[in-house]
């Protein structure tokens, strides 16, 4: 059990830290939340500077474009990124976080070509097509058709809760090529061009007032065949890669945050008084204990998957779980060190307590995790 | 950075669980429950032959010369196993009572702040604020014990006046000894926390009701993740803290452990249904025991006043760190 970081491991992260400190201070103000194609530009313009200095895609494999960089290197710049208060992936999640390393994992060498230099530029944009309105946790229910014709798949039906659809250049799209198999044999992942004609997106608004999601609806849209990435009817098993990202390395980032908003609660409850609040502080200080240990678990699993090698382990699904309901209960501890102003959504912390509440929907909900948990790491019998 | 037990470490604790499968086997367990707990002076010699109570001190002075990470594994085992006797304050006394180091000497701890101190009789010492009690100031301060019914089968109490019985254990222990005394606690608890799991897990899969397996059943199986979602926060915040030392860290690891041990144990409990009310199931040692640790050497109000000081100010922006304690 080793925590301490080897020196080349210190020496990148220096290196970076001194790089962020020269950078960030350049960086324009942040958007509006409602301002979808400024948001676009301000996460795409951070994606290139990334890219310039040699810090996209670092653990992406060589072949892929990316760094090669080991998952102690990526959770360094994860860590070191939100410790100076650089901008958030944004709308480049879908394609740095889980499509790019599902194309990466599971792509030819020309979609590998075709589509990992423009995500790691900041180019171009992906979103997911994943959900529908009748296929949420079940999602292996989805119905939204592709019929081959010719070198084309055509695709009809509609997805549900696809996040920055607006600005997205392509699409993770889960299709139901086979509707006689059995539900999971059926499905093939397809990248579409979100400015195919037959593709009209809806703006949904969130509780939190923004548009953070939209409806996508597709009509007769015409997608390359070569567009499609693992085999015809093999898109469940590509999208459990797609999902092992998601849930296994995507939320690392957050943690580091949520550990400094704790700290910045702390610092405003013992200047407005709060702190002398034996309750609220010990929730704080039992905040610090969750957080911490999140925060040792993550290091735990990067470096089971750097010993493993690869795709993360099912692990993930254990951390998000509890990371989720922590996260939660941070912006409740927050509502209350901000006492009546909890309710002015210009404080900081208010907005978050609201996009709080998505973590345990998101990304499979709560009830999901603790299936996969249950079935998947101790081996109890499926359910009916 | 390599957060993973080391091959070494992964045979240390796989050498002390056959070692407890072959000396406290279930049918020694309950032989020690309908005992009353007690320390068997043998058990307590084939401990320290194996070097689990000299396993820190350095090997100039007969130790084995490992750490507190290693420490850790070997206190979840005793977790696990139920193992019962002062282990944690035999192993804080080795170096500083002679023969605790070779399990020749039984040494128990009297922690304070009112709590009864546990395996006082047939002590050799007791570990107390300022130092360590022998001979005939053992003597007096047995005879001013008071002995409990204790709730744990496992562990006897007795009730002190006087001397030790007033101060909290954050005055009367020096920090580092207090610090490790938490730590170990909580790895003891770590490996209640997930042999309950383990239990939950076994009976669901083994038990029938309405013509299924009781943890197909999504209420069940539902509590079986929590159980694990508690177990291993625990697991990472044990370790590490094991590995940093940090009195912070030490709180978040008891604190934790605590939460999971006492929690698995109930839930571990529900699952079992009547026969997990019953004495003959080992479920209630563990729920027992988990609330008695917890009250020890750290108990959880402690643990977030330390935790809550140990927040803020706002870490500066920029400059590097080694790992974020
Ligand atoms: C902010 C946000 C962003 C999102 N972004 C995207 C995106 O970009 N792309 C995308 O494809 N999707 C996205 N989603 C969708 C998300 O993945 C789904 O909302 C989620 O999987 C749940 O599906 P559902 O909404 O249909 O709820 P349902 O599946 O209808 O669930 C409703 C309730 O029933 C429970 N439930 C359902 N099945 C079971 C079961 N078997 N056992 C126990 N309980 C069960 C659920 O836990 C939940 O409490 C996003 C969602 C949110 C909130």
């Amino acid at each position: 059990m080793d925590l301490t970081y080897t020196e080349a491991e210190e020496e990148f992260r220096r290196r970076l830290g001194e790089w962020l400190a020269a950078v960030l201070p350049g960086l324009p103000p942040k958007p509006s939340p409602d301002d979808w194609p400024a948001r676009r530009a301000y996460d795409t313009t951070w994606q290139r500077m990334l890219y310039d200095a040699g810090y996209a895609g670092l653990h992406w494999p060589e072949d892929a474009g990316g760094q090669g960089a080991t998952p102690t290197q990526h959770l360094i710049f994860l860590e070191e990124t939100e410790k100076a208060g650089a901008p958030y992936v944004g709308a480049n999640f879908v394609g740095l976080l889980h499509a790019g390393p599902t194309v990466a994992a599971e792509g030819t060498a020309e979609q590998r070509a075709r589509w990992l230099p423009p995500v790691l530029r900041g180019d171009e944009v992906w979103c997911q097509g994943f959900s529908e309105p009748d296929a949420g946790s079940d999602l292996a229910a989805l119905r939204t058709r592709a019929v081959r014709d010719g070198d084309d798949y055509v695709v009809s039906g509609s997805k549900i809760w696809t996040s920055h659809a607006e600005v997205a250049d392509w699409c993770e799209l889960l299709v139901r090529t086979d509707p006689d198999a059995p539900k999971h044999r059926g499905i093939s992942w397809l990248a579409m061009p979100m400015d195919a004609p037959g593709i009209t997106v809806r703006p949904l608004r969130t509780l939190a007032g923004s548009t953070e999601f939209a409806e996508v609806f597709l009509d007769e849209v015409r997608v390359p065949v070569r567009n499609r990435v693992g085999a015809e009817n093999d898109g469940w098993r590509v999208t459990m890669v797609t999902l092992s990202f998601e849930r296994g390395t995507a939320f690392v980032g957050e943690v580091v945050a949520c550990r400094r908003t704790l700290d910045a609660l702390a610092a405003e409850a013992r200047r407005n008084g709060k702190w002398d609040d034996a309750v609220l502080r010990r929730r704080l200080g039992r905040l610090n204990a969750e957080f911490r240990a999140l925060w040792r678990l993550t290091q735990w699993n990067v470096a089971e998957s750097e010993r493993t090698g690869g795709v993360p382990g099912i692990g993930g699904s254990v951390f998000k779980l509890r990371y989720s309901r922590t996260r939660q209960e941070l912006y409740e501890a927050a509502a209350e060190v901000l006492g009546a102003d909890a309710f002015d959504l210009d404080r900081e912390w208010a907005l978050d307590r609201l996009s709080s509440l998505s973590y345990t929907i998101a990304a499979g909900t709560s009830q999901i995790q603790r299936n996969i948990v249950a079935e998947r790491i101790l081996g109890l019998p499926k359910g009916r | 950075m390599d957060f993973q037990l080391s091959d070494d470490q992964r045979a240390l604790r796989s050498g002390m669980r056959d070692l407890l499968g072959a000396v406290f086997d279930r049918d020694r367990l309950r032989a020690a429950v309908e005992r009353g707990g007690g320390v068997d002076r043998g058990l307590w010699r084939e401990l320290g032959a194996a070097g689990f109570f000299a396993l820190r001190l350095p090997e100039e002075a007969g130790g084995v010369g490992l750490g507190l990470p290693e420490a850790v594994l070997l206190f979840e085992e005793a977790g696990r196993a139920l193992l019962p006797g002062p282990l944690v304050a035999t192993h804080l006394a080795a170096g500083l009572v002679k023969g605790a180091a070779e399990g020749e000497a039984v040494v128990t701890a009297a922690e304070g702040g009112g709590l009864p101190v546990a395996d006082l009789g047939g002590a050799d010492a007791v570990l107390v604020a300022g130092g360590v009690l022998t001979g005939e100031e053992l003597a007096a301060f047995v005879a001013g014990a008071r002995p409990v019914r204790s709730m744990d089968p496992l562990t006897s109490l007795h009730r002190v006046e006087g001397r030790s019985a007033g101060a909290g254990a954050s005055e009367a222990y020096p920090g580092a000894l207090r610090g490790e005394g938490a730590l170990l606690t909580a790895a003891e608890q770590l490996g209640s926390a997930a042999r309950t799991t383990e239990m939950a897990v076994q009976h669901a899969g083994a038990r029938e009701q309405f013509g299924s397996l009781i943890g197909s059943f999504q209420a069940v199986k539902h509590l079986c993740a929590d159980m694990l979602a508690r177990t291993e926060p625990a697991r990472s915040a044990v370790y590490a803290a094991a590995v940093t030392g940090d009195p912070v860290e030490i709180a978040a690891a008891k604190l934790l452990a605590d939460d999971a041990a006492v929690r698995n144990a109930r839930d571990c409990l529900q699952i079992h249904g009547g026969m997990g009310f019953t004495w003959e199931a080992d479920v209630h040692l563990h729920l027992k025991r988990a609330w008695l640790r917890a009250a020890r050497w750290l108990t959880a109000a402690e643990a977030e006043e330390i935790l809550a000081g140990g927040l803020g100010p706002v870490r500066p922006l920029y400059g590097g760190s080694a790992a974020l304690g």
